[in-house]
């Protein structure tokens, strides 16, 4: 019995119960579902297998909208319990979980996938490639992600979740002070999760670097590429930091190393530093991304070129560059003295010129051009504005002397959310309804879409600046409670208001998505928002290969000028095109890293070493086959052309 | 345009309610640190309130003249790559600001990590606030007593807080006299503060602490020095004896009233600075290392320099 016992939920509650049974009827549902369906095959064989960097897009996709309600279940629960003061709604045990799962699922499981599932649909197409430069490793990725994921999500049902807040600072997250094995999650699943990203940020920067089409030199890609570009190259540099990191946190919590703790030479704030050496890169790798959604959105809404094509490539590179620089700013408390806070200061402060040039550049995209307002458009508009409010008071916060009253408190929270929010949820939004028709063949109704964006923009604002007021009022982050004098009641009422708006928005998202795929019409063209990058110059939805032919590219704008000069970017007969095979290794190699992971989590070490043993065997295995994968005959791409040809 | 509306009339109605309500406790500094921020926070959020109604008029205009629907069918919008003068006022600009806001930013920082102004020629007095879970330990060596949970402070003196703590990283915050400072397990910082008049402040743990983090507060009550001095020669006369075995009972994890001892915890169970610092790094002075005394600690700083 004692062994059971470790799976247990410390703080068990009625909501936890009636999870538990919730999961587990929608799995049994899941699972009777494909076998009276008879889909089992249908899955491996086109989803779970595939090596395909469009439908691992949109894998990751459908796992961010998820990774979203989850992390946007938590943010109601938090607004709802403060929303009076002295809620008996939720203990300080579960708010304290679940602040911290709503961090990380939010920025790991959420942001992440999201910007790697519109990088994986639509960088291979903008660049005229037929898929990444490491199909296989592509698909083991977002298994990776996928699987770290989940088992970040089971903590709630067995074992308990991580309470020690999304940085997870030690000592707090050490044994010492958190002894359920929820932090083991927190440094387990991040850690699988990790691998894939980085494996994504080398399989990207090889793919943009050597598969872009014919003529296609680095300053005639599109800027969404060219923010991939930089967002990957981050993510190489700043990920092995994480990797390290939680290593470190690992061996402190199983193998009572000493590198965080209170004694024995423990350094604490080792770990916010090693934390945020990875954290604020991260910062910009999500959201350079998102910039590069509202460079292509604004500039084919706007029908003109984007204003300062190198411009916004130079402050790209300028702003990954100072995101290495800033970290100490975090924790302008610590104690490093008013030289250190002198420099971090500076350099987070600098951070908002290059940041101001992309704004002003969008601005200058919109200047003398026809502007439409779709929902893509609506979205990147509502940001500029939105955003402006996050990034000036973040260069406020820059401001070290003046952090130490801002730091810890509401004001932070609200920074960061004004930011991420329009930064990178409105982008992925935008860029999920620009590129929709490119990856389904319908529309999603902009009728629904207008709406939402309204909803969630407004909601936003409500939900979010009374926190700047608090905060300076002296509320500070991550209390599950406060009493009636301080005075803190109102805004934090105002705040749930908001938050009840977004998830009024969000729910107004899915039905737009369950409209559109009843109503929406299937007969629409290649190129349905008159756009200007190359991904709109084949059908939608795109067959396998992507582009029958390879296209010729002659300048930023090639599918435009193909539209408005006659410039002919497809030439000579169809050739046979070689294609990846597909492979199950990815996906079994994944599932093998789900039980590592949880056997480690619960220290269980016989498992432990066998699966790690699979993991090695499934990498030998691996590297002895022999797979040239396949041709595609000019036949059957002739076939396929006629029939998309013909569904016009 | 709906939206532009919809922007400035929730600008507008915050800023009613921040008007029509009490100041917000930050910007209602008590003491010169606390002012010293609130006048570069409200100095930081004019400039930066300016920005944003630039950017907001812009991009208005923009949206009101190029419209689509405002433009004859056939408008072509021109091909235009960028213009260097444009874009040197679009960095110039921010770059000022920035500088502008760095040399601010620089010169506060030496202002809050030093004795407060005005305040020079007066001798300290030093507080050691030491954290534990969901607690705050105040020991003032020179009056030799210990309080836990509630803070006395003089008025019209320099205050040096010495801060550590017992467990998970805490940050000692009273927002009216000045910002906070983390309290870690292996270093000691110092907070300087002041209070310029008599009143009761709100003081709290900032940092997130775990399970009792909410109820982590404290009370602070500035008063004029001749009754902080009777208020001392008081507890001296009635409070009890802080001993090694209560200290190590009032470390507990759990919450406590307000409580009163004479003596500190400081005699027997040394805060961590100099040698008894986990790794003599940071802002600690250095002629703490004046107090090496025993073979034992320099054998432990030996093995902690290890670590750098």
């Amino acid at each position: 019995m004692e062994f059971f016992e470790r799976f247990a939920v410390p703080h068990p509650s009625p909501a936890i119960y009636a999870s538990m049974v919730a999961i587990g009827l929608t799995v049994i549902a899941i699972l009777a579902g494909l076998t009276y369906f008879k889909k089992w095959g249908y899955l491996w064989r086109e989803w779970l297998t595939t090596v395909d960097h469009k439908r691992i897009g949109i894998m990751y996709l459908i796992s961010a909208l998820l990774m979203l309600f989850r992390g946007g279940a938590d943010a109601i629960m938090m607004r709802a319990q403060l929303a009076v003061p002295e809620n008996q709604l939720l203990d300080a045990q579960h708010y304290n979980e679940i602040f911290t799962t709503h961090g990380v699922v939010m920025i790991i499981f959420m942001a992440m996938p999201f910007i790697m599932g519109l990088m994986n649909f639509v960088v291979p197409l903008q660049i005229g490639a037929r898929d990444v430069a490491f199909p296989r490793l592509n698909a083991l990725s977002f298994w990776l992600f996928f699987m770290g994921a989940m088992l970040f999500n089971i903590s709630f049902v067995v074992g308990g979740s991580p309470d020690a807040g999304w940085t997870s600072y030690f000592p707090l997250a050490g044994t010492e002070f958190s002894e359920s094995v929820g932090s083991n999650y927190f440094m387990i699943a991040i850690q699988i999760a990790g691998l894939g990203t980085l494996m994504t940020g080398i399989n990207f920067i090889t793919t943009i670097l050597k598969m872009r089409a014919p003529g296609m030199t680095l300053m005639k890609m599109p800027m969404f590429t060219w923010s991939a570009l930089i967002t990957n190259a981050i993510i190489v540099f700043a990920f092995p930091v994480l990797t390290v990191l939680l290593a470190m946190g690992t061996m402190d919590r199983l193998f009572a190393t000493n590198f965080f703790t209170t004694d024995n030479g423990g350094m604490d704030m080792l770990w916010a530093n090693l934390f945020w050496v990875w954290g604020h890169p991260e910062v910009y790798i999500l959201v350079l991304p998102a910039f590069g959604v509202y460079s292509e959105v604004i500039s084919t809404f706007a029908r003109r070129n984007l204003y300062g094509y190198k411009s916004m490539v130079a402050s790209m590179v300028i702003i990954s560059l100072l995101s290495f620089l800033v970290w100490a700013h975090h924790f302008f408390t610590m104690g490093q003295g008013a030289l250190a806070n002198s420099i971090f200061s500076i350099t987070t402060m600098a951070i908002a010129v290059p940041t101001g040039v992309k704004i002003f550049n969008w601005l200058l995209t919109l200047w003398k051009g026809k502007i439409v307002i779709t929902t893509p458009m609506l979205y990147s508009i509502l940001f500029i504005p939105l955003f402006t409010i996050g990034g000036v008071t973040g260069v406020m916060l820059g401001m070290s002397a003046a952090d130490y009253q801002y730091h810890n408190t509401m004001f932070l929270v609200a920074h960061f959310h004004m930011v991420i929010i329009p930064g990178v949820v409105f982008a992925m939004l935008a860029g999920l309804t620009y590129w929709w028709p490119k990856m389904f063949g319908f529309m999603l109704n902009e009728k629904i879409g207008k709406s939402a964006a309204w909803t969630i923009a407004i909601s936003t604002l409500v939900a979010f600046m009374p926190m700047f007021f608090s905060g300076l009022d002296g509320q500070a982050r991550r209390m599950y409670t406060y009493s009636e004098s301080t005075g803190f009641g109102i805004w934090n009422m105002i705040s749930f208001i908001g938050a009840a708006g977004l998830a009024i928005g969000f729910a107004l998202i899915v039905y737009n998505v369950y409209y559109s795929v009843r109503y929406s019409p299937r007969n629409i063209s290649a190129d349905p928002w008159d756009a200007r990058t190359l991904e709109w110059a084949t059908h939608s939805p795109v067959p396998e290969y992507n582009f029958a032919n390879v296209p010729q590219i002659d300048s930023i704008e090639t599918f435009w000028d193909s539209k408005k000069k006659g410039h002919i970017m497809f030439k000579g007969d169809y050739e046979k095109i070689h294609m990846p095979n597909n492979s199950g290794m990815p996906f079994i190699m994944s599932c093998i890293f789900f039980a590592w992971g949880f056997s480690f989590v619960f220290a269980m070490w016989i498992p432990l070493i066998i699966t790690t043993i699979g993991i090695l065997v499934c990498m030998a295995l691996r590297s002895f086959e022999k797979d040239h994968g396949h041709y595609i005959s000019v036949e059957e791409i002739e076939e396929t052309e006629t029939k998309l040809r013909g569904a016009k | 345009m709906k939206f532009k509306w919809t922007l400035l009339s929730a600008i507008f109605t915050i800023a009613m309610m921040l008007t029509g309500c009490e100041p917000l406790t930050v910007l209602d500094p008590k003491g010169p640190q606390a002012e010293r921020q609130a006048n570069d926070i409200i100095l930081s959020a004019g400039i930066m309130m300016f920005i944003v109604l630039v950017v907001f008029g812009l991009l208005a205009f923009m949206l009101i003249k190029y419209r689509a629907s405002k433009q004859s069918k056939d408008y072509e919008p021109p091909h235009i790559e960028g213009n260097v003068i444009v874009e040197a006022i679009c960095v110039g600009i921010p770059v000022l600001i920035v500088a502008f806001l760095s040399f601010v930013s620089v010169q506060s920082n030496y202002i809050v990590e030093a004795t407060p102004k005005g305040y020079e020629d007066k001798e300290p007095l030093v507080v050691y606030a030491s954290s534990s879970n969901w607690k705050w330990h105040f020991s003032y060596p020179e009056e030799d007593i210990e309080t836990v949970n509630y803070l006395y402070i003089p008025t019209d003196r320099p205050l040096e807080f010495k801060l550590y703590s017992y467990g998970p990283i805490t940050s000692f915050w009273i927002p009216q006299l000045g910002g906070q400072k983390y309290a870690m397990a292996d270093m000691v910082n110092t907070l300087h503060l002041a209070a310029d008049v008599p009143g009761e402040f709100m003081g709290r743990n900032a940092n997130f602490s775990g399970k009792g983090f909410a109820e982590n507060t404290f009370n602070v009550t500035a008063m004029p020095e001749d009754e902080f001095d009777d208020w001392v020669k008081e507890v001296k006369e009635t409070a009890k004896p802080l001993t090694e075995e209560k200290f190590n009972e009032l470390l507990e994890p759990g919450h406590l009233g307000q409580m009163t001892f004479t003596g500190t915890h400081l005699e027997f169970l040394p805060p961590p600075e100099g040698e008894n610092g986990g790794h003599n790094h940071g802002s600690t002075d250095s002629d703490s290392h004046e107090e090496h005394s025993d073979s034992e600690n320099s054998e432990e700083e030996h093995t902690n320099h290890s670590h750098h």
